[in-house]
């Protein structure tokens, strides 16, 4: 294979590593936050939960942040055309979830009930409408987006916003967001103790549960969904644009991979494994087995979709063949290569400081605590 | 064309505004979180608990205004791409580099390592502590480098060429891109910038319990080393200011006629222009209170260069724009055809001038027909806004010598030990805090409206780079971010306010209201 199309498949595959890590990590906090009135009865209790992801959730949302910059570096055409498309829906994203910052932040800094019940429910909104759009744009994703290009490549999006939360979208949201409940609940069930763990291990095993019924239907969905196959053009070492290739929609066509290379069945079964282990492991109270069964579970989730859609990524419904691939979205091989080098410096170094960070701050979080310390959140 | 129009200026208003709104948080940040190292160093050094407490106090006021830059900031991560489509795709291969990269190496750095500053005092020696403070301030500061580096690419991009197969820019060095003169002028005097803004914010609210007799040693302490950081940093902003001038003199011509208001051309050496009332329809100054000879060697540094005015930089833009028009026309040719040798001919041949062309397509859609009320017309879009810049200049330099004076004065009774005598010295400290948040402000609308009429200066114009949303969406996205910024700013200016009054000590509820103005305990 040539140097740049093999770029382009690295790059590919560490899309989807940055989709696992933001899935996992912020999904987890999202999760402790869509679910926190719940885990939580009393004030001491949700401050209790919310310390426990406290002195993390800023840093584990630079996954997010990182997302977003690697597209943009990486995928500049994906960048500009999914979130100017996606618009109105990827504002309903960042507005909901900017007021997580502050939900953390200010939330225990006056007494008041009343403030701190508008935050718990500012912490809801956050956490919940935030992993639905991230489920929803990846099956908008799967069922194509209505855009075109002109002949200088400005990008036009024709649908309207409502189209966006169609049921397939609707039910890859809802999955999104009881893999987060079932990340949360587990990393609260590993720091907490007493009610809140029981109350954890309840939502824990549920949200698994219904994760597993949402991927099963859509499972059953997908062949019935149109597909998209290139007919001609979209040379893998070619340069990156969208305008010289055509491609066909057959339904059933995201199933070609699977069929072409049966081992690929290996991801849905394994989200499958993972995910029923992971509730047994929540219900013995294994909590640290299930939060990694989990992101076991988010990471072949991911993988199912990619393995299907290879080599498309955002196909048009409008205009089938100026939808964008692998093979022509990408940035240049010198952006490519420079980019590689410097993910392949840092993220290791990233890794070994957010363990030590967790290590650190390592141990269980009682609601008496929070209460005494004046710097807690 | 008119719809178009609209949707370009609201994208802009929308940029502006959520811009500058997150500058007002990034200054604190990258100042404040030195200042804190600068306590716990010596607290680390000589093991006195009033200079732990004071980094804890100030490290609470820190974490008020650290949430709202992380919520601004994530909205702006995704503001290219929403609002700024063309742009982002015509610029992503090179632009999204930098700004991939300070996730990496500073978001990363300074996100995980303020939690365990603002959680960890109880689980780490006092050593690990420190470093881990030290860490937060070298993102912060990091993460300033890399968006610098970004936006020094806009105002004078280096390192990438435009390819006609790709239709964008592609990034051809990277040492080029990251080593831009621009760039590392700009970081150097941003962040400083920050370093001002908080030695002032520090200062300010330590005057204040200095007036009111409270906290008086943490107070004291926090006022000298603030004073003390904010001379030399306002040293530094002054003279890297100079040098940026000078480096964005000489490669924006346009930005330097509107910060000083040059409509003609004159012979060197030129004046300086102290005070002026420029009128933009008639390209001349309504009034002006002139320094003769005074300008050509302050931005050239010479006294025989000619600095170009408004008139010389209209004329050569319209050879330009004549001279671009053969490319535009090719590559039209090369998207329907990327074999056609002829095109591609035609395009190499005129590439340099390809921005100037798109310019002119503003006003004229069909290039073959434009007309000289056309070549006119966008030739005035090149001098960009010029009495707005011209005073923002005047204010952010104002502004600085204010600082830099009050500083000095601050610093020399301070070391002396006689501050509290000099109640009026300490009343006029928290007056100053609003004074390097606006030179912060008018600083970016001089960098930034001062590059109009580009998004890339002379490769992409500002007219075609948005998205291609409806109007209805704008004012939709542009009402949600006014009200919900503005809801926000008056939670954090309460908060802050709040906690500032409160000053250092337990939290409200643990202890209950403290009587305001009474003296602390010896201890402290
Ligand atoms: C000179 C400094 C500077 C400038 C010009 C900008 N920022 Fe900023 N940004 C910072 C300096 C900074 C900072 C000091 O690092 C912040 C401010 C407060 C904070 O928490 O970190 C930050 C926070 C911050 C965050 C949250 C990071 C986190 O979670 O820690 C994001 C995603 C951005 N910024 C993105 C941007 C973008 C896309 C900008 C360009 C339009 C931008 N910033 C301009
Ligand atoms: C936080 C600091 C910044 C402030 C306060 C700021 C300010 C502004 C202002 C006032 C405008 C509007 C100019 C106008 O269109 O009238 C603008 C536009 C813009 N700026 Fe900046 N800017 C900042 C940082 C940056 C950075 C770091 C970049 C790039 C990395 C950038 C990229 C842009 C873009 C793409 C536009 C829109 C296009 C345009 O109108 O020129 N800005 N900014
Ligand atoms: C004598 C004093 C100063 C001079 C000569 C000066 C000069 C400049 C110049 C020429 C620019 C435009 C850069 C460009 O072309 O892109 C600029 C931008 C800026 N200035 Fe200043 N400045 C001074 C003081 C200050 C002070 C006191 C502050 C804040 C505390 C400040 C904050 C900024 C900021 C935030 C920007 C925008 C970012 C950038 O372009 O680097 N400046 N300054």
């Amino acid at each position: 294979m040539e140097l740049y199309a093999l770029l382009k498949v690295i790059w590919w595959l560490l899309l989807g590593v940055l989709l696992v890590g933001l899935a996992v990590m912020v999904g987890m906090d999202m999760g402790v936050g869509a679910a926190l009135r719940y885990l939580g009865r009393t004030d001491a209790q949700r401050r209790a939960a919310l310390n426990m992801i406290g002195p993390h959730w800023d840093g584990n949302q630079v996954w997010f942040i990182l997302g977003g910059g690697a597209i943009f570096a990486a995928w500049p055409t994906i960048y500009a055309t999914a979130f100017s498309g996606l618009y109105v829906v990827m504002l309903l994203l960042l507005w909901t979830m900017i007021l997580r910052p502050l939900g953390f932040e200010y939330r225990s800094k006056l007494p008041s009930a009343r403030w701190r019940a508008l935050w718990d429910w500012g912490l809801f909104v956050s956490g919940a409408v935030p992993m639905i759009v991230f489920g929803a744009a990846i099956g908008n994703m799967l069922e194509g987006v209505p855009f075109h290009f002109t002949w200088d490549l400005q990008s036009y999006y024709t649908g309207s916003f409502i189209d966006l939360f169609n049921p397939f979208a609707i039910l890859c949201g809802l999955m999104a967001l009881a893999l987060a409940l079932y990340q949360g609940a587990a990393m609260v069930m590993n720091r907490g103790e007493g009610e809140i763990r029981e109350r954890a291990r309840a939502l824990g095993s549920a949200a698994g549960l219904a994760a597993l019924v949402l991927f099963l239907i859509g499972g059953f969905w997908l062949p019935h969904l149109p597909g998209y196959v290139i007919r001609a053009g979209a040379a893998p070492d070619g340069p990156a644009n969208p305008l010289h290739k055509s491609v066909a929609v057959l339904t059933g066509a995201w199933m070609d991979n699977f069929h072409a290379h049966p081992l690929l069945w290996l991801l849905p079964g394994a989200v499958f494994a993972a995910v029923l282990l992971g509730v047994w492991a929540l219900r013995r109270g294994h909590s640290h087995l299930g939060w990694w069964l989990g992101a076991v579970g988010w990471a072949c989730t991911i993988g199912t979709v990619g393995a299907a859609m290879f080599p498309f990524m955002m196909p048009s419904s409008s205009d089938p063949s100026q939808s964008l691939t692998v093979w022509d979205a990408s940035s240049s091989e010198l952006t490519l290569i420079w980019m590689l080098g410097w993910t392949a410096v840092f993220v290791p170094i990233i890794l070994i400081y957010t363990s030590w960070a967790f290590w650190v701050m390592r141990g269980k979080v009682r609601p008496e605590q929070v209460e005494a310390d004046e710097h807690a959140y | 064309m008119h719809d178009l129009q609209t949707v370009v200026d609201l994208s802009r208003w929308q940029f502006a505004a959520t811009a500058l709104y997150h500058f007002l948080f990034v200054p604190l940040t990258l100042g404040l979180s030195f200042i804190l190292a600068a306590m716990e160093t010596v607290y680390f050094t000589t093991g006195r608990e009033i200079y732990r407490e004071m980094a804890r106090f100030w490290g609470k006021l820190f974490a008020i205004n650290f949430a709202l830059g992380v919520a601004t900031g994530l909205t702006m991560e995704f503001e290219f791409g929403t609002n700024w489509s063309m742009y982002s795709r015509f610029v992503g291969d090179v632009f999204g580099a930098p700004l991939a990269i300070e996730g990496l190496m500073a978001f990363f750095m300074e996100s995980t390592f303020v939690g365990l500053m603002l959680f960890g005092w109880e689980r780490m020696s006092r050593g690990k502590h420190l470093l881990v403070t030290y860490m937060v301030a070298l993102g912060s500061n990091l993460s300033a480098l890399w968006i610098l580096i970004a936006n020094g690419f806009m105002q004078s991009p280096h390192g990438a060429v435009f390819d006609p197969h790709t239709m964008r820019m592609q990034l051809t060095s990277f040492t080029d891109l990251i080593f831009n003169a621009d760039a590392q002028a700009k970081f150097v005097h941003t962040s400083i910038a920050g370093y001002v803004t908080a030695a002032i914010f520090v200062a300010g609210v330590s005057a204040y319990y200095l007036l009111r007799n409270r906290h008086v040693e943490l107070a004291k302490r926090s006022f000298r080393m603030a004073v003390l950081f904010g001379v030399f940093a306002s040293i530094g902003v002054i003279s890297l200011g100079d040098a940026l001038g000078f480096v964005s003199g000489s490669a924006q011509p346009a930005k330097l006629v509107a910060m000083e208001a040059l409509w003609k051309t004159e012979k060197p050496p030129a004046g300086f222009n102290l005070i002026a009332i420029p009128d933009q329809a008639e390209q001349r100054n309504l009034y002006e209170l002139q320094i003769p000879k005074v300008l050509t060697p302050l931005v050239t540094h010479t006294m025989t260069e000619v600095i170009p005015g408004a008139d010389a930089i209209e004329r050569e833009a319209m050879v330009r724009m004549r001279d671009g028009i053969p490319a535009a026309l090719a590559l039209r040719r090369l998207s329907a055809d990327p074999n056609d040798a002829a095109a591609l001919a035609q395009f190499r041949a005129h590439e340099k001038d390809l921005g100037y062309a798109l310019l002119l397509q503003r006003y004229a859609p069909d290039l073959r027909k434009a007309t000289p009320a056309d070549f006119e017309r966008a030739a005035r879009d090149v001098i960009p806004n010029v009495p707005v810049i011209f005073w923002s200049f005047r204010i952010m330099v104002a502004a600085g010598f204010a600082m830099l004076a009050y500083l000095v004065l601050a610093t020399i009774y301070s070391l002396k030990d006689t501050i509290l005598d000099k109640r009026w010295l300490l009343r006029l400290a928290p007056w100053m805090i609003p004074v390097p948040f606006i030179a912060c402000e008018v600083g970016w609308l001089v960098a930034e409206l001062g590059r109009q009429p580009w998004t890339v200066y002379d490769v992409l114009p500002t007219w075609m780079s948005a998205s291609t949303h409806s109007v209805g969406y704008m004012i939709f996205s542009l009402t949600g971010f006014v009200l919900l910024y503005s809801a926000f700013i008056v939670v954090e200016m309460y908060l802050m306010v709040k906690f500032i009054r409160l000053g250092p000590g337990p939290a409200p509820d643990a202890a209950g209201p403290r009587a305001a103005g009474r003296a602390e305990p010896a201890a402290v």
